[in-house]
Order: C-alpha cells, then structure tokens, then sequence
C-alpha cells in the first residue's frame, strides 16, 4: 500500500498479496520461461514496486554511512521466535501472517487511548529512511536502512499523562499464523518496554519498512521498533499494544533468563552477557570480528540518558 | 555386515555430512552468517557421531550381533573428526587466533570451558585408537576409553549451556545419552560379555 496518498492507486490497480509475496519468485519465474518484457514490466512497475515502495524522505543527520547489509540478508536471518527458533525459520514460516489490516491498541496514562488502525498511527506523518546500527546480543551486526517515524512523534499524540513513567509494547499473538507460539519457549505474548525519555529520544523509531519497501512479514511487520542503541530484542516487531505504565514493564527475555538480560540491555562492550564476551561482533558479511562500541556508537546521543547510572548494575 | 565392502561403505556414509557442508559452503547456502552455521553443524555431527558411537554397545547387546563392534571404532574417529572440525571453526574462523579471546572464553565461559575439555579429552582416545595401542595399553585401553562416558556428558552440557532460552534440542540429546548409558545396565546383559577385539 502507499502510504501517503492512498487515493491514488485504485484497489484493482494493487498487485495480488500472494504476487507480491512471491514476487521475486515470480520475476525470476518469468523471466527463466522467457515472457514477453513489455507484458513484465507493465505488471512489476505498476503493480508490485508502485504497491510496496514506500516515499520517504532521508534522514541524513541519524544516518550512518556504513556499507548496507544485504536485503537478502537482511531478510532471511532473523531472530523471530513467534516463527521458529532458527534464524531461517521465520522467513521461510512468516508467509501465512496477514500484516494487514492491522490495529494498535493504546492505553494506560494518556489522555487519548483508544484502537487505532495502521492508517491512524501511521498517514499523518512524513516516513523518513535512517540507516542504522543493529546490534544482536548474540554478537552479531547488521547496517539496514530501516523506514519510519520518530516513536516520540507518535506518542505525543496520545498525550501521554505525567503519570507516565515507561512504554510497554506487546507483539501479536496469532498461533495459526506464526507456528512459533506453539511451544512456550519463551512467555507469549512477546514484551517489551523502554524508559519514556528512552521512548521519546529521537533515535527510537516506530519502523513500518526497510530499504524503501513496505516490512516483510519475519522483519516484524507491519510496524516495529527499533531502538539501535540496545541489543536487538529490544527492538520488538508486529506491535499490537503500546501501553503507558507507572512501573517498569515485564520484558520478555527478562522474565525468561533475569541474571542475563536485563530491562536496559543497552550495547555495552564492558558488561558480558555471562555467557559469552560482548567485546566484539561479527558484522554479517565480514570475516574478522569488530570492537563492539558502547550504546552501539551512539553514546554521543544517548550516553546522558544515563548519568549517574551504574550500567553494570543496570544491565 | 560382515562384508568387506561394509566399512568403506560406512566410510562413505560417514563423510555425507561433510560434503553437505562443504556443498553448502560453495553454492552460498550457509546462512547470512556462515562461521556460526558451520560451527552449530560441525558440532552438531561431532555430537551426533559420539551417540552412535555410544549406540554400538547397547545395539550389541539387544541385537546379540556381536559383528557391529567392528564399526565402532570408525564411528568414534568421526565423532573426532566433526569435533576438529568444529574447534577449528571456533579458533580459525570464529576466533582468527584471538588468543587472549579465547583464553578468556575458555576460563570464563562454562558452555566453552566443558567444550573444550571435552575436546582435549578426546585427543588420546583418538590416538590411543590404533591395533597396536590397544595391544600396548592392553586393560589400561578399556580404562582410558571409558573417558568417553564423562565427554559425552561434557558435550550435553557444553550444548545445554550455550542455548539462549530453546533448551529441546540439548534436553532431546540429554535423554538419548541417559537411555544409552543406561541400557548398559548389567541387567540387561545376556551372559558373559563378548571379547572386546579391536578390528
């Protein structure tokens, strides 16, 4: 869908879902049996590219000018455990997921909770592209250039109380769709949550795309967050619930394994996960390992979020 | 079974999942991230060897075909073989010869430290594995081999400790070890216990 002027694109103008899943598939299988071009072009230009490019403006200050990690890898590589455990598993099982229509419900300390489509959330702002940093906690990286809205640009709307302390966020839950929830490897729904002055930091954006396109299914569509100062499962997908609380919200790898993840899990190369060494990454694509930086080498921006703090303690 | 085409044929067998990998390797199909691929599949079949090699016991016992024991020895230098394989990875690819990283990951991180015992541990079994080794050592042989035991239970582990929060596949193996040491129960043993014969 696009996502600015909606009016301009007729229904029937809209690429079937199942083509546009399996497009590249379907360009690939045209092209090998040799089809007319004039017929292809006419089908990928104003059907599939015109349905999943979305028109963003490029964010340049909150950009790092890194070498892009590969979409495909990008997109085949995942941690999505609501698909499966394996890092294929959630682009190969993400196909039956219906991202669309989509609904967020808002609620807690605001003046404006309610249910609000994707549209609500979403059309009243301009997307912007930043390409940022994503660090996992399993000590490796990727540079995507993600697709979306500052989160503090969407949360001003609900008109969050002073009562307001943190953000929780909460991911679908849909076992028919995601064959993932069928065994508690973790405590389903999926959680998370930030600071509200970590939620209303330029950086952390409510993400709906990647590389100019529309989120596949196993990137968490069809809005996520990314937050790329903090390990990646902090960076919770498939939204459903945005809830502003009073206390500290339970976090799901938190609940899962306390002594290992905590509530920050902000990227820091001077606290090991107690497991393994968090001193260095493997970007995907290089051979060497790299210094891991701290916050992810956004400290510049976020360090004074926590002054004072004692991020050994608060890990 | 007791063909002479038997051995090279398990021999065959034996090194399927190392031209998957190598296959894999060469067509790109190793994930977006192929250090950690290789080391989870080398592992993996280091692990997998190292039951087997441990199923040739018990499988004698239940199947009283005594002939099996000439493929044990063969299953244990593979169960070795993925094992190198997969401490390579961690120390050329995954490492690059990070000494003081690795240092630091043997003494500190308990999924490597009982992984690498392991691994050191299973050196002399491999060495000591030739006909005239077992000659040589004679009852010590036996007793040196039952380190095997001990690794096993390290590997399970090493495995167990290094899962973030998906323990079936480390449990699963867990329990095929429990059922494999424990049909070596006397009980179960029908008469006297074969000769243990290298071939």
């Amino acid at each position: 869908m696009l996502i600015k002027t909606p009016d301009l694109i007729k229904p029937s103008e809209i690429t079937d879902r199942q083509l546009y899943l399996n497009r590249r598939k379907f360009i690939r299988a045209g092209a090998n049996l040799g089809i007319a071009g004039a017929l292809l072009n006419t089908l990928t230009i104003s059907g599939a590219l015109a349905a999943t490019k979305l028109s963003t403006v490029k964010n340049r200050d909150y950009s790092t000018d890194e070498e892009l990690t590969p979409y495909d890898a990008i997109t085949s590589y995942n941690n999505f455990y609501e698909f499966g455990t394996h890092k294929s598993d959630p682009s190969e099982n993400a196909g039956k997921f219906q991202p669309q229509p989509w609904s967020v419900v808002v609620d807690g300390e605001c003046m404006k909770p309610g249910t609000y489509s994707y549209e609500d959330i979403i059309n009243p702002h301009q997307l912007e592209e930043r390409i940022y940093r994503l660090r996992c906690v399993e000590a490796w990286s990727m540079v995507i250039p993600w697709v979306g809205i500052a989160l503090a640009d969407v949360l001003k709307r609900f008109e969050p109380t002073s009562e307001a302390k943190y953000v929780a966020f909460t991911t679908v839950m849909r076992p028919e769709e995601m064959p993932g929830l069928r065994r508690r490897v973790l405590d389903w729904p999926y959680r998370e949550g930030l600071r509200i002055d970590e939620a209303m930091h330029p950086l952390t954006l409510l993400t709906v795309g990647l590389y100019g396109e529309v989120l596949p299914n196993q990137n968490g569509a069809p809005i996520r967050l990314v937050v790329p100062w903090k390990y990646g499962f902090k960076s919770i997908k498939s939204i459903v619930r945005i809830e502003f609380t009073r206390k500290q919200p339970k976090t799901s790898w938190n609940m899962s394994a306390p002594q290992e993840y905590g509530f920050y899990s902000n990227v820091n190369p001077e606290v090991d996960h107690p497991r393994w060494s968090q001193r260095k990454e493997r970007r995907i694509g290089d051979f060497l390992k790299r210094e891991t930086l701290m916050f992810n080498g956004y400290g510049e921006q976020v360090a004074s979020l926590y002054r004072g703090m004692d991020l050994r303690k608060h890990y | 079974m007791t063909s002479r085409w038997s051995k090279p044929l398990l021999f065959l067998l034996c090194t399927i999942p190392f031209c998957v990998l190598v296959y894999n390797g060469f067509t790109n199909n190793l994930t977006a991230n192929p250090i950690k691929e290789i080391t989870h599949f080398t592992g993996e079949w280091a692990l997998n060897f190292l039951l087997v090699t441990l199923s040739i016991t018990p499988l004698r016992t239940l199947t009283r075909k005594n002939a099996l024991i000439r493929f044990r020895r063969m299953l244990g230098l593979f169960a070795f073989f993925y094992a190198c394989l997969h401490f390579s990875t961690y120390l050329v690819l995954d490492q690059f010869f990070d000494w003081d990283e690795i240092v630091r990951d043997v003494a500190k991180r308990p999924y490597i430290t009982v992984g690498f015992t392991a691994f050191v541990l299973l050196i002399p079994l491999a060495v000591t594995s030739t006909n005239k080794m077992v000659q040589r050592l004679g009852n010590n042989w036996r007793r040196l081999h039952s380190l095997i035991y001990p690794i096993a239970v390290l590997v399970i582990f090493h495995y167990l400790w290094l899962v973030k929060a998906d323990i079936l596949p480390p449990v699963i193996y867990g329990l095929i070890l429990c059922l494999l040491l424990a049909l070596r129960s006397p009980r179960l043993k029908p008469g006297k216990r074969p000769v243990l014969r290298p071939t």
